[in-house]
């Protein structure tokens, strides 16, 4: 394993040589790689970084943060560069920064993580030191432990080999770089990052993993930003596929948005968001019906949720830890919707005419505009609009999860996510028009392009999008229900109502 | 932690309590910082004899200075409770602690054990020097920067006792030397040993000795009946006895561009540390915080940073406690972050933290205190009222009890909450100067 023993530049950690940016640091190794074949820098021997160098690794950041959008854009990623040893589809690198401003934002943090684990889920970037091996695609990704499940080669194999990809080939001397924390300050440039992440001059908190994560596996892919008006994600995400007992696959997303006001957040987003999609796999490879698997998913990531109330102190004047949480399964071309909240799901067909909307939101302006007494314009411009009536946490009083499943009758992909996107095009039919007309075979990049949307438009919160492609489809049977999703555990007219400040 | 081999060395640890939330365009951080340090010093429950051992040597001096200026002949119970006083502190002198008597007038004279000496704590010198408290005779004027002159020479014998007290007890004002020739002496002294000083009767000035605690990081109180000398200077010898880590400071780290506007310990009293900042590298500087033992003290640190924009997060400050080493490096004993976050969130950022709120309401009660026994002073009746009034406020509010009742006995008290108060007729002296010096003194917050 040649490539484990190579390391950032930057900030030592271990990095696969098809790694375009650093997870940690999120480094743009590809012109660490160039500068480092400076003959200035080429010593073989460890030595310290030379202030040059060091400057060059200032400069080549800060090119890093605002390459958001050049044209060795994310599609160009090295996903499939040594293709056949990444059966499970790169973990992206990708320079998708949170805009010019981007110094202070979590520009750059190519979110990484295992891309696969027994299940070929990618569960979280929190694994940083396993997911170097990760990222390479390796680690025997999906053929694990249950050894019945091999994925497909990545969707964006065809695109690689650009010029960076054959800088790749070029022997790598920095693996010799010196070791030691000299990572460079996003804001002022200063070299000192203190081990708490903030930098030792200007005390700006440094760029963290989930500042900016994105995954992509074969038939699900996802991406989240921080935005620009928030400190930290509390978004969450879980991308997952597996196959059923019959030998039909399954893709499965889980996007979870932390409420601001309660105690951490991003921890029950987190949470959540991982342990739904654990008990998602493994309903759907023991053979449950998606229906049912979706709601064991979300009743065990709401108790999970509820536990945290316990495991932490609250702080003072916030509420327990909660979070919304929405699920896709898509598994022999039906798609089931599950979702707490004001998370959403859409379909959009691939010729977007019929795309809509398939959840309707636990919220303040939809009970009011439910109970007729006021209109949808002004529910939503009412301040209370995006309080939240349901949510997974100690503080509500019943989860009922919405459970809806449609079968699309032509190609098309499902969208899900945190209203940190739809803020911005909350019509289907206005969505519809962000969604690059590509979606269902480059999902990675249209998720890129949605939270970009987002971000460009102001960022005000976090946005995590999750895409699953649907390819195959059936022919039309009578039995089969038509399109308009069916709402199953109806909770609308449920009597109590809860009401909790979401994020704005 | 390392090289600390005593094993009475304490454990400290370090709480911030803020709310990082900033709205947008804000550029001042606050946070209480509570200090705590456990498993220290010899408590109070021990033998006499468990401290130190001869191989050791010492590990504290206490040196203890008694005003024997002529007006304290004026009533004679005045001297003589002063040198019962001090044969009970002698008392409380641990074995094998480092030990002198010192009598202050407008010069200071060493009474026990002479020659600029300190003498070893033992049932023979506590003897010793508790006969020679009949040389402890009135007569001459006071000037106590003096004493506290001699105090440090005789410290200076033993550079290698870190601990050094010193305990002063005065009944009168600094008539014989001039203020700035105290404050030069301060300044000379300050950081080589701790002080705690005791006024007793009412012919003595708050403000000047509160100048003398303040600068040498101890206490000053007044003891208006001279019969409570004795179990005073007791407790005062047992607190000097507790500590266990000497010159300790408060190291606040702030980022470039940022500004420390003040550093106050809140608890047990309110001390400006502000103007007592030595700089300790780049964009850092240290608080002095005297001694410690098992004990526990909040700051109230207050940071101005340049602000930044909605969504980022900056380290507005890093709040260490430090101790020097004898090699001249200082070791980190702990610490902790005070943060800055900007928010467009109004309920996060117009939120005040309870500590924060509590200890600015315990700061703004001692300096209404002040200013209106100040303007009292004065003859100004309106604003005395109207800021005892205030101080009666906060004090019901905080559940400052304590201040409460010393407030009480100086106002009449008509409404707690609306802070309508009347001054009383015929207040004495010794309420009002009890009140004043006393004011000080904060209540931590009701969980």
């Amino acid at each position: 394993m040649d490539q484990l023993t190579l390391s950032c530049p930057n900030c030592t950690q271990p990095v696969g040589e098809s790694d375009r940016y650093c997870e940690v640091c999120g480094i743009d190794l590809s012109a660490a790689r160039a500068a480092s074949a400076d003959p200035r820098s080429a010593a073989p021997s460890p030595t310290p970084a030379t202030p040059d160098e060091d400057d060059d690794l200032a400069d080549d950041y800060h090119f890093a943060l605002d390459a958001f959008g050049t044209p060795a854009g994310p599609s160009s990623s090295p996903a499939g560069g040594p293709a056949g040893a990444s059966p499970a589809g790169g973990v992206i690198g990708a320079d998708f920064g949170t805009g010019p401003a981007g110094a202070a934002g979590g520009a750059g943090m190519a979110g990484a993580g295992p891309a696969g684990s027994t299940h070929g889920s990618a569960p979280g970037v929190g694994q940083a030191a396993a997911g170097a091996a990760g990222a390479q695609g390796a680690a025997g990704a999906g053929s694990g432990a249950t050894g019945d499940f091999v994925l497909a080669a990545p969707l964006l194999a065809t695109e690689v080999e650009g010029p960076e990809a054959a800088a790749v080939s070029v022997p790598d001397p920095w693996s010799s770089v010196a070791v030691g924390d000299s990572r460079l300050c996003v804001g002022c440039g200063a070299q000192r990052i203190d081990t708490d992440g903030y930098c030792e001059a200007c005390g700006l908190a440094q760029p963290r993993p989930r500042d900016h994560q994105e995954r992509s596996l074969n038939g699900v892919c996802g991406v989240s930003d921080r935005g620009h008006r928030h400190h930290r994600n509390e978004d969450a995400f879980a991308v997952a596929a597996t196959s059923r007992p019959d030998g039909n696959s399954a893709a499965v997303a889980v996007v979870c948005d932390g409420v601001s006001s309660a105690t951490r957040p991003d921890d029950a987003s987190q949470a959540a968001a991982d342990t739904a999609s654990e008990t998602l796999l493994e309903a759907l490879e023991s053979g449950e019906v998606p229906e049912t698997a979706m709601t064991q998913a979300i009743m065990s990531a709401a108790a999970r949720v509820d536990a945290l109330a316990t495991e932490y102190e609250r702080e003072p004047s916030r509420n327990a830890p909660a979070c919304t949480i929405v699920s896709a399964v898509v598994t022999e071309g039906r798609v089931t919707i599950g979702w707490v909240g004001d998370s959403r799901a859409y379909w959009f067909p691939d010729d977007r005419s019929g795309s809509r909307r398939l959840t309707v939101d636990d919220s303040w302006a939809t009970r009011m505009v439910e109970a007729g007494l006021m209109t949808e314009a002004e529910a939503f411009a009412d301040p209370r609009a995006h309080a939240i009536t349901g949510w997974l946490g100690a503080d509500a009083i019943e989860v009922e999860p919405h459970i809806t499943t449609f079968v699309p009758d032509a190609p098309g992909t499902v969208l899900i996510c945190s209203d940190g996107l739809w803020n911005y095009a909350e019509a289907a039919a206005d969505l519809a028009a962000v969604v690059p007309a590509d979606a269902r075979t480059k999902p990675l990049q249209a998720a890129q392009t949605l939270a970009r949307y987002a971000c460009d438009r102001g960022g005000h919160d976090n946005v995590t999008v999750a895409l699953l492609p649907v390819d195959r489809v059936d022919p039309p049977e009578p039995t089969m229900p038509d399109h308009p999703p069916t709402l199953v555990g109806e909770s609308l007219d449920s009597p109590t109502i809860q009401l909790r400040e979401g994020e704005s | 932690m390392a090289k600390l081999t005593k094993s009475n060395f304490p454990q400290f640890s370090v709480d911030i309590f803020q709310n990082a939330y900033l709205a947008q365009g804000a550029n001042e951080v606050n946070a209480i910082v509570t200090v705590t340090a456990t498993g220290g010093g010899t408590s109070a429950a021990l033998p006499a004899a468990g401290y130190g051992s001869p191989l050791d040597g010492p590990d504290a001096a206490v040196v203890i200075a008694v005003d024997c200026s002529g007006s304290m002949d004026y009533p004679p119970t005045k001297i003589r409770n002063a040198r019962e006083a001090t044969a009970v502190a002698i008392d409380s002198v641990r074995d094998g602690v480092a030990f002198a008597v010192v009598a202050g007038t407008h010069e200071a004279k060493e009474v026990y054990p002479g020659a600029g000496q300190l003498a070893i704590s033992s049932p023979g010198t506590r003897e010793e020097a508790k006969q020679s408290l009949r040389r402890l005779t009135p007569g001459g004027g006071t000037a106590i920067g003096t004493w506290l002159t001699k105090a440090d020479q005789i410290f200076t014998t033993r550079p290698d006792i870190s601990i050094r007290h010193a305990i002063l007890l005065t009944d009168g004002r600094n008539e014989h030397e001039r203020p700035d020739q105290l404050q030069h002496t301060l300044d000379r002294v300050q950081g080589r040993f701790t002080a705690d000083c005791r006024g007793v009767g009412t012919d003595w000035e708050v403000a000047e000795l509160r100048r003398i605690s303040s600068a040498l990081l101890g206490s000053v109180d007044i003891v208006a009946d001279p019969s409570g000398l004795a179990e005073d200077f007791r407790a005062m010898m047992e607190k000097a006895m507790g500590k266990a880590v000497a010159d300790v400071a408060l190291r606040v780290w702030t980022p470039a561009n940022a500004q420390v506007k003040f550093v106050k310990q809140v608890a047990p009293v309110v001390e400006d540390l502000s103007g007592r900042r030595v700089d300790a590298g780049p964009r850092a500087g240290d608080y002095p915080t005297g001694s410690w033992g098992g004990e526990s003290r909040d700051y109230h640190v207050c940071i101005e940073v340049p602000p930044a924009g909605v969504g980022d997060e900056m380290l507005a400050g890093r709040i260490s406690l430090v101790v020097p080493q004898p090699d001249g490096t200082t070791e980190v004993l702990s610490q902790g972050l005070v943060k800055a976050v900007w928010t467009d969130d109004l309920n996060a950022s117009t939120k005040i933290n309870p500590q924060v709120a509590h200890y600015t309401g315990q700061a703004e009660l001692a300096g209404a205190i002040q200013e209106g026994l100040d303007a009292h002073r004065r003859g100004d009746l309106d604003t005395a009222t109207s800021k005892l009034g205030k101080a009666v406020q906060l004090a019901a509010e905080s559940g400052n009890e304590d201040t409460f009742k010393l407030l009480s006995k100086v106002v009449d008290v008509v409404d707690a909450k609306e802070g309508t108060v009347r001054f009383r007729k015929n207040v004495s002296e010794e309420d009002s100067m009890t009140l004043e010096t006393r004011s000080t003194k904060t209540v931590r917050v009701k969980k």
